[in-house]
C-alpha cells in the first residue's frame, strides 16, 4: 500500500486504565442517564423476552420442553442480547465518535473497544439476575461456576475483534450497519435459544459448532444448569474463535485507520 | 531510521507533504462498487506542499494565510490526528490542541464528568487530574455548576471550560486554531492573558490566525501559507506585510 514507511513517530502517552475508564463510564451514563427508569431496563427487556419466549414455546407449541425452561431461556438470551448490543454499537463506534477521532490524538483501537465494553456494565447485571433465577429454581453453585468468567472473557474479545473489524468497514462502507442489524436478527433463529442444541439434525450441527455465539449460549448452560465444566472442544473453539477474530479485526483496523480522517 | 529524539517543545516540520482524496465522505455501497469497477484511483488534491520549519522550545509561530491555504491540516499534522504522505514530523514531548473547543463535550453530562473525559483523553493521569481538578475547575469560572449537566450551561461557559482543562494540562507545544477569536469580550481577553502567560512560561506555541493583532502580539515568528505552499517564514512584521500586499519571497 502507500503509507508511508516511517510510521509510528508519535504515540500517545498517557493514563489508559484512566482513558478507558472514563470512556467507558460516559457512555453508560449517556445512555442511562436520561431514560426515567435507568438501568433498570437492562432487568426489564430480558425478562419479558424470557416471559414471552416461555409462554409461546412453553405453553402454545407445548410438547417436550427442556427442564426449568424459563432459565434455560434466559441463558440463551443473556449471550445473545449482549451480543447484538455490543456489535452494533462497537460497528457505529468510528463514525458515532467523529469529533473524538478528529479532534483527539487517541490511539483509534480504543473507540471500537471502549463501545463495546461500555456494555459490560448493563452485562454484570443481566449476569447478576439469571444468577438469582438460578438459585430461585432450586439450582446450587457448583465448583463450575468459576468457569463463567472465563468464557465470558473470551466471549467479549470475540466481540471486541468483530467491532474492530466492523466498525473500520463502517466507515468506508456505511451500509455496514445495516449488514450488522440482519446479521443480528437471523442470529437469534440460529442461535439456540428457544431450543436446545439436542434436537439440530446431525447434518446442520457444523453450523452451529462454529457460532461463537452458539458456543457461549451452550457453555452458559453447561454451567449453570448443568452445573458442569463446559467441554473442553467448547472451551478451544471460544478461544481459537476470538483470537482469530482479534487478529483479523486489527489487520483490517491498522489497514484502514490512516484515512478516517478524510471519510468522517 | 529513527530521528534522534526532540527535546520537550521543540516542533519539526521536514519536507511535509499531505494530499486528501477528492473524493472523500460517506458513500454507500453502490457507489463504492462503482468506484472499484471503474478502478480510477481518485483525484487527489494537495493542501500541503514540501512544508519544512523549525520550532526551538518556547518559540511562538503564527500561522497566515486565506481560508483553505493549509493552516488547520499543519495544525492536524503536529497534532498527530492526520499522518503526512510524505516528508516527516517530530514534535518534543506532549501536545495540546485547542482546535475546536469542546467538540468532545456531551450535553447529558456534568461539567466535571466531561472535566473528566477531556483530561483523560488528553493523556493525565488519575492522579494528575486529581491534584489539578480543582484549580481547572476555579480557573474555568463554572465551579458551582460544575454538577450541573451541560445542556444547562451556556456557550459561553462551555467554552471556558473547554479552555481551561487545555490550558491546565500544560502542554509543551500548544496548538491554537482561531480559538481566541470565538466568545465574548471577556473569554477573548482571557484567553489571550493566559496564552500569553504561557508563553512567558516557555511553552511552544503555533497559533493559526486571520487577526493580525493577535499574532503580532503572541508570536515571534509567522509563516505564510497559500494553497498549500509556505510563502514566506520570517520575522511576524515583515511577513505579514508582505501577506498584506501578496508579495513574496520564496523560501529558499
Amino acid at each position: 500500500m502507500s503509507t508511508p514507511a516511517r510510521r509510528p513517530r508519535r504515540r500517545w502517552t498517557g493514563d489508559y486504565l484512566y482513558l478507558f475508564e472514563n470512556l467507558v463510564m460516559k457512555d453508560f451514563r449517556v445512555r442511562y442517564r436520561t431514560m426515567s427508569l435507568g438501568v433498570l431496563w437492562s432487568l426489564i427487556n430480558p425478562l419479558v423476552m424470557m416471559t414471552v419466549l416461555t409462554f409461546i414455546f412453553g405453553r402454545v407449541f407445548g410438547g417436550d420442553r427442556p427442564p426449568l425452561f424459563p432459565v434455560f431461556v434466559l441463558c440463551g438470551l443473556v449471550p445473545y442480547n449482549f451480543f447484538t448490543l455490543a456489535f452494533l454499537s462497537g460497528t457505529l463506534s468510528i463514525v458515532d465518535n467523529a469529533p473524538l477521532v478528529k479532534r483527539v490524538p487517541v490511539p483509534r483501537e480504543i473507540v471500537p473497544i471502549v463501545a463495546v465494553l461500555s456494555h459490560v456494565v448493563h452485562l454484570l447485571i443481566q449476569i447478576a439476575l439469571l444468577i438469582v433465577f438460578t438459585l430461585a429454581f432450586g439450582l446450587r453453585p457448583t465448583a463450575a461456576w468459576i468457569w463463567l468468567p472465563v468464557v465470558w472473557i473470551f466471549y467479549i474479545l470475540f466481540i471486541c475483534g468483530l467491532s474492530l473489524g466492523a466498525s473500520a468497514l463502517n466507515v468506508y462502507v456505511r451500509d455496514t450497519r445495516y449488514l450488522v442489524e440482519s446479521f443480528n436478527m437471523i442470529l437469534f433463529y440460529l442461535v439456540p435459544i428457544f431450543y436446545s442444541f439436542e434436537i439440530i439434525p446431525a447434518r446442520y450441527v457444523a453450523l452451529y459448532q462454529f457460532n461463537p455465539v452458539a458456543a457461549m449460549v451452550l457453555a452458559t448452560r453447561n454451567i449453570l444448569l448443568d452445573g458442569k465444566a463446559p467441554p473442553a472442544s467448547l472451551i478451544s473453539n471460544l478461544m481459537v474463535a476470538s483470537a482469530f477474530t482479534v487478529g483479523l479485526g486489527l489487520l483490517i483496523f491498522l489497514n484502514l485507520k490512516s484515512r478516517f480522517y478524510e471519510h468522517i | 531510521m529513527r530521528a534522534e529524539r526532540l527535546p520537550s517543545g521543540a516542533v519539526r516540520f521536514d519536507r511535509v507533504t499531505k494530499s486528501f482524496a477528492q473524493q472523500g465522505g460517506p458513500k454507500l455501497l453502490r457507489e463504492r462498487l462503482g468506484d472499484l469497477l471503474a478502478s480510477s484511483k481518485g483525484r487527489r488534491i494537495e493542501v500541503l506542499k514540501d512544508t519544512s520549519f523549525d520550532l526551538a522550545p518556547g518559540e511562538s509561530l503564527g500561522l497566515v494565510g486565506a481560508n483553505g491555504a493549509g493552516k488547520s491540516t499543519l495544525l492536524n499534522l503536529a497534532t498527530g490526528l492526520l499522518d503526512p504522505d510524505s516528508g516527516t514530523i517530530d514534535v518534543g514531548g506532549r501536545v495540546g490542541a485547542l482546535l475546536e473547543l469542546g467538540a468532545g463535550f456531551h450535553h447529558d453530562l456534568t461539567g466535571a464528568e466531561n472535566l473528566r473525559i477531556q483530561a483523560a483523553l488528553m493523556g493525565l493521569s488519575r492522579k494528575d487530574m486529581e491534584t489539578k481538578f480543582d484549580e481547572i475547575a476555579d480557573f474555568s469560572g463554572v465551579r458551582e455548576f460544575i454538577h450541573e449537566p451541560l445542556r444547562t450551561y451556556s456557550q459561553g461557559m462551555i467554552l471556558r471550560l473547554a479552555f481551561s482543562v487545555a490550558v491546565c494540562a500544560s502542554p509543551d507545544v500548544l496548538l491554537i486554531d482561531e480559538m481566541i477569536g470565538v466568545g465574548d469580550q471577556s473569554f477573548k481577553e482571557l484567553s489571550h492573558r493566559k496564552v500569553q502567560e504561557m508563553r512567558s512560561a516557555g511553552h511552544t506555541i503555533l497559533l493559526a490566525s486571520h487577526s493580525e493583532d493577535l499574532i503580532t502580539s503572541l508570536c515571534d515568528r509567522a509563516l505564510w501559507l497559500e494553497r498549500g505552499r509556505v510563502m514566506m517564514l520570517g520575522n511576524v512584521t515583515e511577513v505579514l506585510a508582505a501577506y498584506r500586499t501578496g508579495s513574496h519571497n520564496p523560501v529558499p
